[in-house]
């Protein structure tokens, strides 16, 4: 049985008097892909956004509730949001390298972190690359910018980059829905083979990619998460009605 | 919010239950034939088996479009295998009312045995009674009824034994009868196979309604002779 990892317990979430989460109830095992759907504006990126403190910065929202992360809760004030996020990575929609080098895109987290040796920082490099599934296809041009390379690229480098500090928690926000099939398709196969080695936790609108990928399914609608099961029980015979209407089309 | 979808299949429902209104008509003309020993209608029926060959082909093409073009998932998913599924075993029921056709034609002027010929004429009236039944299980979504349906089988079963065994004893009274013994026993068979055919799709209706795969009457009895 593996342990739970990442919890979190009765989160609400409130942009203003807006109540965008009503009481999230939602538990993660060590490794796997969870894949959260929804229609837009049902929450499902702003739970995703609470699981490593990004909604911080955005101001008058509220949370309450619990959220934690191997015991530890992550809104204690002696929280610390560098520490949480070096543990909780986050690929975003839109690929975002940094204007520099493929290299220094890499390893810009232990860079920050102090890391200085050649040798150490070279093998990270590769390493990422490789679990990312780009390294074949960048290893000649690791110093040019990280710009040049295409979308499917440069978010595949993205997700180097969150793995260079070794998180345990990897969060995506639609990270292919700017790329084309097949950048989407060479995703997909980088996230099958990580899954065995980080818990990931992806936001999707592409139904069809969660039900391919993912080994667990959330249908959030309304700031409330209505089902979560395995994702061939989603997708073949899901206990509520409002997911069946959903995934099969019948609103929206 | 009614989608595209839900037009296409149902159109292809009815498509669906307009080949089973088909296939129900051919089985009892195809009984009739061999009851009176019609050999022109059976000889019809053998002529026009590849209408409905050509009908499960048709249906199974569509549904392989919208499985393509709709990708759809549960319920939808389940509306779509089941009919691909029971389209076969429709088409299957089919073929088994052409052999009765030519079984017709096979048993001409030959004697007829009227104990055999009573409990052929009890099984007819089962299996397109079930036939028609299936039908409406499936239009009203049924699955009390599938489920109820599946006990006719068994009844199939136990007159398929009588019709074997007083073949047999013909045989024994009179050597001479064994080709229309045999005719007799392909007939029985036949019709069984028919009511096997039902079962089938009676399960795909269980699918339909409950997402299980379940297998009815798994030790059903006198399928194989």
């Amino acid at each position: 049985m593996r342990e739970e990892i990442l919890t979190t317990q009765d989160l609400h979430l409130y942009y203003g008097n807006k109540e965008a989460l009503k009481g999230i109830n939602l538990n993660f095992k060590d490794k796997g892909i969870t894949a959260l759907i929804g229609p837009s504006g049902c929450g499902k990126s702003t739970y995703l956004r609470t699981l490593n403190r990004m909604n911080d910065l955005i101001p008058g929202v509220t949370i309450t509730g619990t959220v934690q992360f191997k015991g530890q809760d992550l809104y204690a004030p002696s929280a610390d949001t560098v520490e949480i996020r070096k543990e909780i990575g986050m690929v975003f929609q839109q690929p975002n390298p940094f204007p520099f080098s493929i290299y220094d895109n890499v390893i810009y987290g232990l860079r920050i972190a102090g890391e200085k040796d050649k040798e150490k920082l070279d093998a990270v490099v590769e390493k990422s690359l490789r679990q990312a599934a780009v390294w074949d296809e960048v290893k000649d041009h690791l110093h040019e910018s990280a710009l040049a390379l295409s979308g499917g690229q440069q978010q595949r480098v993205c997700i180097a980059r969150v793995l260079a500090v070794s998180p345990e928690i990897i969060l995506m926000d639609e990270p292919t829905s700017a790329l084309d099939p097949v950048s989407s398709s060479q995703i997909e196969t980088t996230l099958l083979n990580l899954r065995q080695d980080y818990t990931i936790i992806i936001v999707t609108h592409n139904l069809q990619q969660a039900s391919r990928i993912a080994d667990r399914t959330a249908f959030f609608m309304n700031g409330e998460l209505i089902e979560v099961d395995a994702t061939k029980n989603i997708f073949m015979n899901p206990a509520k009605k409002q997911t069946e209407d959903y995934i099969s089309g019948r609103f929206g | 919010m009614r989608r595209l979808f839900d037009d296409e299949l149902a159109d292809l429902d009815a498509d669906f239950t307009e080949m089973g209104m088909l296939v129900s008509e051919v089985i009892q003309q195809a009984v009739e034939a061999f009851m009176k020993r019609d050999a022109q209608t059976a000889q019809h029926i053998i002529d026009h088996d590849h209408d409905i060959n050509q009908r499960e082909i048709a249906l199974e093409k569509k549904t392989f479009e919208m499985i393509a073009l709709y990708q759809p998932v549960t319920t939808d998913l389940r509306e779509i295998v089941t009919i691909l599924k029971a389209v076969s075993d429709l088409e299957r029921a089919g073929d088994h009312a052409r052999n009765i056709a030519h079984s017709a034609i096979k048993m001409g002027a030959k004697q007829k045995v009227p104990e055999i010929e009573q409990l052929i004429s009890e099984m007819s009236q089962m299996t397109t009674q079930m036939v028609k039944d299936v039908l409406s299980a499936y239009v009203n979504k049924d699955e009390q009824e599938a489920r109820a349906l599946a006990g006719y089988d068994r009844k199939l079963d136990r007159l398929n034994h009588a019709v074997r065994e007083s073949s047999y004893q013909q045989m024994r009274e009179d050597a001479a009868f064994e080709t229309g013994a045999s005719i007799y026993l392909n007939v029985a068979q036949d019709l069984c196979r028919i009511g096997d055919y039902v079962t089938n799709v009676c399960e795909w209706i269980i699918y339909l309604k409950s997402g299980h795969i379940i297998e009815l009457n798994s030790a059903s009895e006198g399928t194989g002779s």
